[in-house]
């Protein structure tokens, strides 16, 4: 449990010497407690106290991360129930599930590893591939490592052929899946040995945190943990329970967890993945490389695990919609992304061309930026000129959101040339405008 | 080792809701749906069970959509010219409630002609959608509301734009209303006040607090339902109604869903993608708190149905 500024005060020597920079020993223990200083700072903390504070310090789900030479993932750091309490760090890693006996698995790795989709400016892809060792698993980890840089999960709970695949995959990040009650011990050995993280498989709460503790106990820190849950209402209950306990500082249930989506058949695969995603798993691993289900699987992720503090922003500039040509019409807007998602959506659907000038807003949203001061005549003029919006069209039309009429004489005088359209006051009511008022 | 379980416990509940009237109450559905009674966050049943599962409303017009989708009408064909016939194949694909949405080349005559043969086709409970302009809105659902008097309809879209009228006629004639605001919580509670403040009784407002698509927004209709529901469990009385949302209707006008051609390839296959899409919208919503769920496709209808059913086991 972090500890409050008091309580890290009396862990303090009191001096207040003022050598860290700030007056009283107190007002640094609050620094401290708000995490906006590092401890560090003070020459004088003694050494039991820090092996307190940091103790206190220490996340309350441990930070797995996997990697090979190519990309890394990263899973835990958690410290919220609610994305809106603060933020979700993390997002889950997604794995393609791969068989050991497969002779094209080579060549399907090859192909979901090129996968990449492009999401508001950003690339999107798989993060990595989990081999089941239902063949001969070396030579299963031997072909996907030629065809692929990404981390990898091994399947499999026969510790000497975890080992043998292990030694190939040497200074790299790999997960190992499972160690139960019957085999821990071998595979917490086999973990220690090649530095991977170890999955921890068992029926219930109770029994998954007298596994963790074991394998703790024999020097394997960095666990991962399956919690069982055999529909959506199981894994629900659980994921919500483990994560509750590790954010009271629970340490046996501090880890992150996995979550195989397609154990209940790949035509409920998304579904699963969908609600893993949401509720709290750390990775996630599919059966089924399919575009149109990765596609949507990539984007909620990019969803939940957005800062709710900061709304996504789309880049300021012009967008062209529906191939417009010189003489089609010049809309103006925010570069909120909802907004932009409103305005650009509707267009789009409507089949009209425009060109979309987007506007350097802050992230707010028409009327919020307006009040706000940055959504004003001056604004908007700058963006025309500063894209060059002129030397597209032939026709210099602009036509600004309806909430802004107010602003029409203004963006007049500003731009001269331009004849000033007053459009609607919402995105769903522009294609009817655009069809009467602008031909 | 034994665990203590961390149990939370509210002072508040969602409201358990009824749409619809059956003979006994002075209707004609042949059954009616209760949504809401919740005492938890969604499905967390090892705290308190979940009374009333969430609900599947399928979404049909008055007239012929001229800009749906083509894969909606591969599968509804004919129906969609004929309100009384896609109430009846909405009803055999599996809906617990139709929405039945009014257009603007709807006048009032045709609006109640369309309500009462979707009434006559199918038993189930029923929401009227004004065509979403609020003037034209009132001068449909007035005279809508007043021909079904006692069927306990849910009347929508009532906005801040225009809740007076609507209000107005649900309680004189025994209907509901859907309170839509824009995915703001304060929003949402502000116009359930406005709308109690006329004597609406608190037994007869469903919520909608808005949301966007998958990768359109939904991030923020998630947190927005989650807050809302973590305030009604507090106590927030003006917050505690069941909620509907429409990601049907949202999922159906991303480009991801509409369009077929000329799509970057890492889309993958255009219906199987659209159903995505729909579905994972459906289901984030689900996840945070939606009671009434409105869809359009089928397949996406199936997919929503079973995984409420596995969330709704007891673990």
């Amino acid at each position: 449990m972090a500890l409050s500024g008091i309580q890290i005060y009396k862990m303090l020597p009191q001096t207040n010497c003022k050598e860290c920079g700030f007056p009283t020993c107190l007002a640094f223990a609050m620094k401290l407690a708000a995490k906006q200083v590092e401890l560090g700072t003070c020459p004088y903390v003694s050494e039991e106290s820090k092996k307190q504070l940091a103790e206190s310090a220490a996340p309350p789900i441990r930070l797995i991360t996997l990697k090979s030479n190519g990309t890394e993932v990263r899973a835990g750091n958690e410290v919220v129930l609610f994305r809106h309490e603060k933020t979700f760090f993390n997002k889950p890693g997604l794995f393609l599930r791969v068989k050991a006996s497969d002779p094209g698995i080579a060549k399907k790795v090859a192909t979901a590893d090129t996968y990449k989709v492009n999401y508001v400016g950003m690339d999107l892809t798989i993060d990595g591939y989990a081999i089941e060792a239902d063949g001969d698993l070396p030579a299963a980890v031997k072909a996907v490592r030629e065809v692929t840089k990404r981390p990898l999960i091994l399947v499999g709970g026969d510790a000497s052929l975890l080992d043998s695949s292990l030694s190939l995959l040497a200074g790299e990040g790999t997960l190992i899946y499972a160690a139960d009650s019957s085999n821990c011990e071998a595979l917490a050995d086999v973990a220690k040995k090649h530095k991977a993280s170890l999955v921890v498989k068992a029926e219930t709460l109770e029994a998954l945190s007298d596994l963790t503790q074991k394998v703790q106990a024999q020097g394997v820190e960095d666990m991962v943990l399956d919690l069982g849950g055999k529909n959506l209402g199981e894994w629900l209950k659980l994921s919500t329970q483990a994560r509750r306990l590790a954010l009271k500082n629970f340490r046996p249930l501090g880890y992150p967890t996995i979550f195989f989506a397609a154990q209940n058949g790949t035509d409920k695969e998304a579904v699963y993945a969908a609600q893993a995603i949401a509720k709290y798993a750390g990775f996630v691993v599919i059966d089924t490389f399919a575009p149109e289900m990765i596609y949507p699987l990539l984007v909620l992720r990019e969803n939940i695990y957005t800062d709710p503090q900061k709304p996504i922003q789309v880049q300021p500039g012009v967008y062209e919609i529906n191939s417009p040509k010189p003489e089609s019409p010049v809309l103006v807007t925010t570069n909120f992304s909802i907004t932009y998602f409103a305005v650009a959506n509707e267009v789009e659907g409507s089949g009209l061309p425009a060109w979309l000038v987007v506007t350097d807003a802050e992230g707010m949203s028409v009327l919020t930026a307006w009040a706000a001061g940055k959504f004003d005549a001056e604004r908007i003029a700058k963006a025309i000129k500063g894209f060059d919006v002129a030397s597209k069209v032939s026709k210099k039309r602009l036509v600004l959101p309806g909430h802004v009429a107010v602003l029409s004489g203004e963006v007049e005088e500003e731009l001269p040339d331009w004849e000033v359209r007053v459009g609607p006051r919402e995105a769903v009511d522009l294609p009817a405008f655009m069809k009467q008022a602008l031909n | 080792m034994p665990i203590e379980i961390p149990k939370d416990k509210w002072p508040g509940n969602i409201r358990a809701i009824t749409i619809g009237a059956t003979s006994a109450d002075g209707g004609t559905r042949a059954k009616a749906v209760t949504v809401g009674g919740g005492t938890t966050m969604p499905y967390l049943q090892f705290e308190a069970p979940t009374p009333n599962k969430p609900v599947i409303a399928i979404e049909i017009k008055s007239r012929k959509p001229e800009d749906w989708s083509p894969l909606l009408a591969e599968f509804w064909g004919e129906a969609l010219a004929d309100p009384a016939q896609w109430a009846k194949k909405a009803e055999e694909t599996g809906a617990d409630l139709i929405v039945l949405a009014l257009t603007v080349e709807d006048g009032p005559d045709d609006a109640v002609k369309a309500v009462k043969s979707v009434l006559g086709a199918t038993g189930l409970p029923l929401i009227v959608w004004g065509p979403g302009q609020a003037e034209k809105d009132n001068e449909l659902l007035v005279p809508v509301s007043e021909a079904t008097k006692g069927e306990r309809l849910v009347l929508g879209i009532c906005e801040d734009k225009n809740y007076r009228t609507i209000v107005a006629t649900a309680m004189a004639n025994g209907h509901l209303v859907q309170a839509r605001a824009p995915m703001d919580v304060n929003l949402s509670k502000q116009l359930n006040i406005l709308i109690s403040d006329m004597g609406m009784p608190k037994d007869r407002i469903i919520m909608d607090p808005t949301t966007g698509a998958l990768g359109y927004g939904i991030e923020y209709g998630y947190s927005v339902m989650e807050r809302l529901r973590l305030a009604a469990l507090q106590g927030d009385a003006m917050t505690q109604f069941p909620m509907l949302v429409t990601p049907g209707f949202e999922a159906w006008k991303t480009k991801e869903a509409k369009v077929g051609e000329g799509v970057p390839e890492a889309w993958g296959d255009w219906k199987a993608r659209a159903i995505h899409w729909e579905t994972l919208t459906a289901m984030s919503l689900v996840e945070s708190g939606a009671d009434i769920v409105v869809l359009r496709h089928p397949e996406s209808v199936k997919r929503v149905k079973e995984a409420i059913e596995e969330l709704m086991v007891a673990a």
